[in-house]
């Protein structure tokens, strides 16, 4: 429009004139883009927008790659050796596929040519994506992986580091909660157990049947749903029936909604009652409210430290989204992980930043973290809605754990 | 042999040259693209064997598929057995499988079978969880292999010439003669003494056969296996779409359907990724309205037109 009023009204218009400044424009254009590539770095990263794992992604990942980029971005930038750079994000979705998350991967790597790469989401897409951070160099600190097979895949992969515990430490951390409550004459002896009859469901189920029976309880009920079940009140029935003390369900998200909606409705009477994935979303007690008091589930945080209290209100500010109560928080301390690896040594030199990582402790919002073989002993196993706060009750390593509580009925 | 397939045989000769070359040429992320694109084409093409004469819509690639890359992952994560013999364990239980589902269903009009079909990869992936739940248990699959993509690619690769070979061998054969019958009329072709549910049978065990060695091929690169991921769906269709996009009525055909196809993909995958549905909606209707006898049909059709 403008341009169209320059022309008729401007009594000098030449072609040649238009030309040339047509020409300067895009020179200068030029000369802007390539002084501003020169001066960001590039991080990318992959994860599901779309697909079944979309949901726990944009609650758990994506904000909080949102809120590091912007707030590295507001401070004006990584500190290297030679001045401040800022963060140039690129960002792709996987579609929940692996084979399209590793296109992307290759995409960052090969096309983007991006300098670091924020580790994927969800345990297969990190161990299908490590061969080619691996092949590239990246460092890959992997969050939202869960594996008892860390040490194989540690030695197979050099710049692998898991931050979030192994299947066996987190039933674990289940069995020690009601050990506890057992002793503290809060719950009985008796444990309904349920189980998603997907991967993460079943190796989680499998782990836990001989660690509850040795540690002396008795499994009254043991059942499994196929993933995707909509209508699970047998499930909760059947475990009613079998008057149990506590109840652990290894679940996945939308049936940690279901199973609990159940529950509210039959009055599920239990002392202790567990669901693993999705249990500390916001989401989870905005729909039940107050009814959730007392529900312990998979991972925690310490929402009192100074600087968690910082994490959050940012987190809100920022994403306009809650964080949620466990990996929430670690997803952000992988990535202040790879900032004060990177300003750590100065300079984009991938080899350097990883072998930085293995060598040295981190000051981030969970407190100091290092790395033994590039695996993390520092993390939240067993957490609990207390009074609408979802505190870390369970852990390896944490700090201000809270008192467990009873669970006394859905109010 | 005469000149024309001296030609032909020249052609097919210096086209696989080439695609073996790919890897020495291309690295990281146009290899990838490679890999899955010639993933497509063997799974493609081996499905236009069947379902192209017979005109059977098949959507159970993702269910061999899926049986491929489970039980590869089983054999070698839970007791550690080699990934060459998983394979050929696979192909042999999805080639059984499709026998019993072809001879169940096969005999039945097509509407019947493509509803089943439809249901099938939903079906084993949850008899699969449902058996690892109650007997096998798991620790998750892993398939740790030292295979870089090259290698996938070049498995991959011998894979689609050996389906273009016996696709060639049996449009020679009086299998082939019998197919295009029963295509063209099933119940003339009962009445010439053509075995018709035998010989459809036949040629839905090899895409069985072909689709289960794909998905054992393609498990390494996965990683790590989970029931629903294998299991796909989505796979079923896009092999489909693929398929009738380039032509079935040719051998080659698929093959000029799955190129575009995952450049297009792929583009719109970067640029507009919300947008991939849409996109294999558009080529559903863009087949059904324009592109009847797909890439290839078109282009015989302007040959034709510039012959006259």
């Amino acid at each position: 429009m403008i341009k169209a009023r320059m022309i008729k009204t401007n009594p000098t218009f030449s072609v040649r004139k238009l030309v040339r400044q047509l020409g300067s424009a895009v020179l200068i254009a030029g000369l802007a883009f390539t002084a501003q590539a020169a001066d960001t770095i590039k991080i990318g990263a992959v994860a599901p927008k779309t697909g079944p794992l979309a949901g726990g992604a944009t609650v758990t990942q994506w904000p909080n790659v949102q809120l590091w980029v912007e707030e590295v971005n507001a401070r004006g930038g990584l500190k290297l050796k030679d001045g401040q750079r800022m963060i140039e994000l690129i960002e792709y979705d996987d579609k929940t596929n692996p084979g399209e998350h590793i296109k992307a991967v290759q995409r960052l790597a090969t096309q983007d040519k991006v300098d670091f790469i924020i580790a994927p989401y969800g345990t297969g897409f990190n161990v299908a994506a490590a061969p080619i951070y691996a092949k590239y160099g990246y460092p890959q600190i992997a969050v939202s992986a869960i594996t008892d097979k860390m040490d194989e895949l540690t030695a197979r992969y050099p710049g692998l580091f898991f931050t979030l515990g192994t299947t066996t430490s987190f039933v674990n951390g289940v069995k020690d909660i009601l050990v506890d409550m057992r002793e503290s004459g809060k719950i009985g002896n008796k444990v309904a157990m349920v189980n998603v009859a997907d991967a993460f469901g079943i190796e989680l189920a499998e782990a836990a049947r001989p660690i509850f029976t040795d540690a002396g309880f008795e499994l009254v009920y043991d059942n499994s749903y196929p993933l995707g079940t909509p209508d699970l009140s047998p499930i909760i029935k059947g475990a009613k029936d079998a008057a149990p003390d506590a109840f652990v369900a290894w679940s996945y998200p939308p049936d940690t909604f279901g199973l609990t909606e159940q529950a509210i409705i039959e009055d599920l009477d239990v002392g202790a009652y567990y669901t693993a994935v999705a249990t500390c979303f916001p989401a989870f007690a905005g729909k039940f409210g107050s009814k959730i008091d007392g529900v312990l589930g998979a991972g925690g945080v310490n929402p009192d430290t100074d600087k968690m209290k910082d994490y959050f209100a940012k987190h809100k500010e920022i994403t306009g989204k809650d964080a949620d109560g466990w990996a929430s928080a670690n997803t952000y301390v992988s990535m202040q992980i790879l900032e004060q690896a990177i300003e750590g040594v100065g300079e984009v030199d991938r080899e350097k930043v990883t072998q930085y990582i293995k060598d040295n402790a981190f000051d981030t919002i969970m407190g100091e973290i290092s790395f033994e073989n590039q695996v993390s002993n520092k993390f939240w196993t067993v957490g609990q809605w207390q009074d609408g706060v979802y505190r870390g009750v369970a852990s390896s390593n944490m700090e201000g754990a809270a008192e467990i509580k009873q669970k006394s009925g859905w109010n | 042999m005469n000149a024309a397939s001296v030609k032909n045989l020249s052609i097919a000769i210096v086209c696989i040259v080439l695609a073996a070359l790919i890897p020495f040429v291309f690295n990281g992320y146009w290899l990838s693209i490679a890999l899955t694109a010639m993933m497509y084409i063997a799974l493609s093409t081996s499905w236009a064997l069947f379902s192209g004469p017979t005109h059977y819509i098949s959507l159970a690639s993702g269910a061999f598929f899926g049986i491929g890359g489970y039980l590869v992952a089983t054999g070698m994560s839970d007791y550690n057995l080699s990934f060459w013999l998983m394979m050929a364990i696979a192909a042999v239980v999805a080639t059984v499988l499709a026998a019993l589902i072809g001879m169940a269903t096969l005999r039945l009009s097509g509407v019947y079978f493509v509803i089943f079909t439809l249901g099938l990869a939903e079906m084993i992936r949850n008899l699969v969880s449902w058996v690892q739940n109650n007997f096998l248990g798991s620790r998750g699959l892993y398939v740790l292999t030292d295979f870089t993509e090259a290698h996938i690619y070049w498995m991959l690769l011998t894979v689609s010439v050996i389906v273009f070979a016996l696709g060639w061998v049996i449009s020679q054969s009086r299998l082939g003669f019998a197919m295009r019958i029963i295509g063209n009329d099933e119940t003339v072709a009962r009445h010439v003494g053509i075995n018709t549910a035998k010989a459809k049978v036949l040629l839905f065990m090899t895409t069985g056969f072909f689709a289960a060695i794909v998905g054992a091929i393609i498990a390494p690169r996965y990683s790590y296996i989970e029931p629903n991921l294998v299991f796909s769906p989505e796979l079923s269709f896009l092999v489909v779409i693929m398929a009738l996009l380039g032509g079935m009525h040719r051998l080659w055909g698929p093959l000029l359907g799955v190129i575009p196809f995952t450049l297009i993909w792929e583009a719109i995958s970067i640029w507009l990724p919300n947008f991939t549905t849409l996109f294999l909606g558009l080529t559903f209707l863009i087949i059904v309205y324009f592109l009847p006898n797909g890439v290839v049909g078109l282009l015989e059709k302007l040959r034709a037109r510039v012959a006259t």
